[in-house]
């Protein structure tokens, strides 16, 4: 196993296209780092040349101590798995997964015995003489797996490779992978737009965003004090409420009334905005105390919680997470405060995170 | 009993069945549908059914009025004189061959050059491929008349005029674009990471693409291939204008060319028509499954 830099990528395609504007990312060894963002971000291209498929248009790549840049991918040593699998529809299991080592020109008994091992590891032995239509989604993606695995390479490359799966059977894999990789202590870069797969998988996550690295932090960084206004309200579902401050009084003042603990440090004589979470606020009866009061315009009754859409007389109503015990018809006259501690702080004509 | 479970569910006849009155209605459509069926087919076959017939009667029962449409002497002579003449082959035959070396060269000329190029725009990022892929379709907008003048004159030049070359070379490019554009709905259907796993396992991308993407290809080759095929081989405008002598001449001018002295043999027209239109038949019927594909899928965009 080995880590990966990549620095200042830049990728332009022919047709005048942008795809990575700039990226720098410092994987290190057997770490499973998680690329996240939207669509369109340079996500999957940053991978892809990591992976040799695409050639960027300047920027450095090393895998472990080596240069990568003019390598073609197969002399890369890293594995990739794809968000449709590309499995060869000709080949049974035993051959899909033998097809990287027979390429290397490894020994036959050394073959079968990689082969066996990988099918026992991604329990696939009863599937071994399938074809890939035989085989059912998750099956297919979990011979997809245990082809990487047999290279033993320095890295794996993940492209949204549950994108494809159901819900449940995507939860299933999310813990096999997350399971397989502590196993072998590999080193994984994991592409998705899906932010539950990234929180839940990733020891570090990069929010890409048109291009740029907008945060790289563990889960729990990225979720509390968001980088950007782009990360507070992409990370969360629903994201941030983005509430704008005024510093009065050694006070954070929100539009209505609502008061939100300062962090320290505030600048001065800028238009700010505060990122508040949605269980950081509460819903209480009208004229609580440390409340403002706020009407209730919509409730999302989701089972194990209440999504509350409340008009506290600001610009954009916030939502508000309550636990199901907790509550109100919709239009009845509530109250709304602020519980959590200090929320991080954004300049408005930066965007960036100042407090 | 172990019969009357049986016969319990056959009684009640209409109850488990369709209601009467649909079914005449069904019955009454379909056979409307079969009439007017049954007169398009007669319709569109007439022709060729009389070709056929023509190709095998005498040729006083030809011109016989009225004419005769079952009571006549069959003969294959007419077939004969197809292929051969007194003292050796018949020109005609030599044009057939002439038809099957340029439409089979032309063909394969343009599939070895419009699969990899369609590849390429399904493939890889151009500059103004749209733009590209328009202007070579555009190439197909003007019907070949346009054309065959300002053609004639720069073939007179370069020496092309009056040979099997010449023709090669006009109907593969004509047939290039049309490969493009159908073979670039095959590719786009197939996966590139088929090719991106390939190349990860080793192999370079014209590799990649040579031993995974063609063989997936090939239904949709063998389809764009016969609609290539058929188009050169039944192309009469270039043919007729472009040569001229019976060695390098193709089969429709050939054919045509029957037609126009003092007497007019029909019975080797049809005959040489018959035989002239046989081996499309038989290549379309033969590969008709992966055409409906190819036609579909190709059409199909994801």
């Amino acid at each position: 196993m080995a880590g990966i830099e990549v620095t200042a990528l830049h990728k332009r395609y022919p047709d005048g296209t942008v795809a990575v504007e700039h990226v720098d990312l410092s994987i290190g060894d057997g770490e499973l780092f998680v690329m996240l963002g939207p669509s369109g971000c340079g996500k999957t291209t940053t991978l892809r040349a990591i992976a040799g498929l695409e050639r960027q248009t300047t920027g450095d790549i090393r895998i472990g101590d080596t240069l990568v840049n003019d390598l073609p991918p197969a002399e890369r040593d890293i594995a990739m798995v794809f968000q449709f699998y590309a499995l060869y529809p000709h080949l049974r299991t035993r051959d899909n997964l033998a097809f990287p080592l027979r390429a290397e020109g490894l020994p036959k008994a050394e073959v079968r015995e990689r082969v066996d091992e990988a099918a026992r590891l991604m329990r696939l032995t009863p599937l071994l003489d399938r074809r890939p239509h035989r085989l059912s989604g998750g099956e297919q993606q979990r011979v997809a797996l245990a082809r990487a695995l047999v290279r033993r390479p320095r890295a794996f490359l993940m492209d949204e490779p549950l994108t494809n799966l159901d819900a449940e059977l995507r939860e299933d894999m999310r813990t096999e992978i997350k399971h397989l990789q502590g196993e072998l202590g590999a080193t994984m870069v994991y592409v998705t737009h899906d932010q539950v797969e990234a929180m839940s998988l990733g020891h570090r996550i990069a929010i890409l965003n048109k291009g740029r690295v907008e945060q790289i932090g563990t889960p729990l960084e990225v979720y509390d004090r968001p980088a950007s206004l782009f990360c507070a309200a992409f990370i969360g579902s629903p994201p941030m409420n983005l509430i704008e401050v005024e510093v009065a009084d050694g006070k954070l003042r929100g539009q209505g009334g609502l008061v939100l603990t300062p962090p320290p440090g505030l600048p001065r004589d800028r238009r700010l905005v505060a990122g508040v979470r949605p269980e950081a606020l509460e819903v209480t009866e009208p004229g609580a105390e440390h409340s403002v009061p706020a009407r209730v315009v919509s409730a999302e009754w989701l089972g194990d919680e209440i999504i509350y859409v409340v008009d506290h007389g600001g610009q954009r109503d916030v939502r508000v997470r309550m636990p199901p015990t907790v509550r109100f018809a919709a239009d009845a006259p509530v109250g709304l405060r602020h519980t959590g501690g200090p929320p991080p702080v954004y300049d408005v004509s930066t965007e960036e995170l100042v407090a | 009993m172990a019969v009357s479970v049986d016969e319990a569910v056959s009684t009640g006849p209409g109850r488990d069945h369709t209601p009467p009155a649909r079914r005449s209605g069904g019955r009454g459509r379909s056979v409307l549908e079969v009439a007017l069926l049954a007169v398009l087919a007669v319709v569109m076959l007439f022709p060729a059914l009389w070709m056929i017939e023509t190709s095998i009667k005498e040729n006083r029962d030809v011109y016989a009025i009225p004419a005769k449409f079952f009571d006549f002497t069959v003969t294959l002579e007419h077939f004969k004189d197809v292929f051969v003449a007194s003292g050796g082959r018949s020109a005609l035959s030599v044009s057939f061959l002439n038809s099957v070396v340029v439409a089979g060269v032309s063909t394969a000329l343009a599939t070895v050059l419009g699969v990899p190029a369609a590849w390429a725009y399904s493939r890889f990022s151009v500059k103004a491929k749209k733009d590209q892929l328009f202007f070579i379709l555009s190439t197909r907008f003007m019907p070949p008349v346009v054309v065959v003048i300002p053609i004639f004159l720069m073939y007179r030049q370069v020496g092309l005029i009056d040979s099997k070359l010449g023709l090669i070379l006009i109907y593969a490019a004509f047939n290039v674009p049309f490969t493009i554009w159908m073979m670039k709905g095959f590719v786009d259907e197939v996966p590139a990471e088929y090719e991106d796993a390939a190349m990860l396992d080793g192999y370079t991308r014209l590799q990649a693409f040579w031993r995974y993407t063609l063989p997936l290809l090939l239904p949709g080759i063998a389809a764009t291939a016969v609609f290539a095929l058929i188009f050169s081989w039944n192309e009469f405008v270039f043919a007729i204008f472009l040569t001229s002598s019976d060695t390098v001449r193709t089969a429709p001018p050939a054919i045509a060319g029957l037609i126009g002295g003092t007497t007019v043999d029909w019975g080797l027209v049809a005959a040489a028509s018959v035989v002239f239109a046989l081996p499309v038949l038989v290549f379309a019927y033969l590969v008709r499954k992966h055409l409906v594909a190819g036609v579909t899928l190709g059409a199909v965009r994801r």
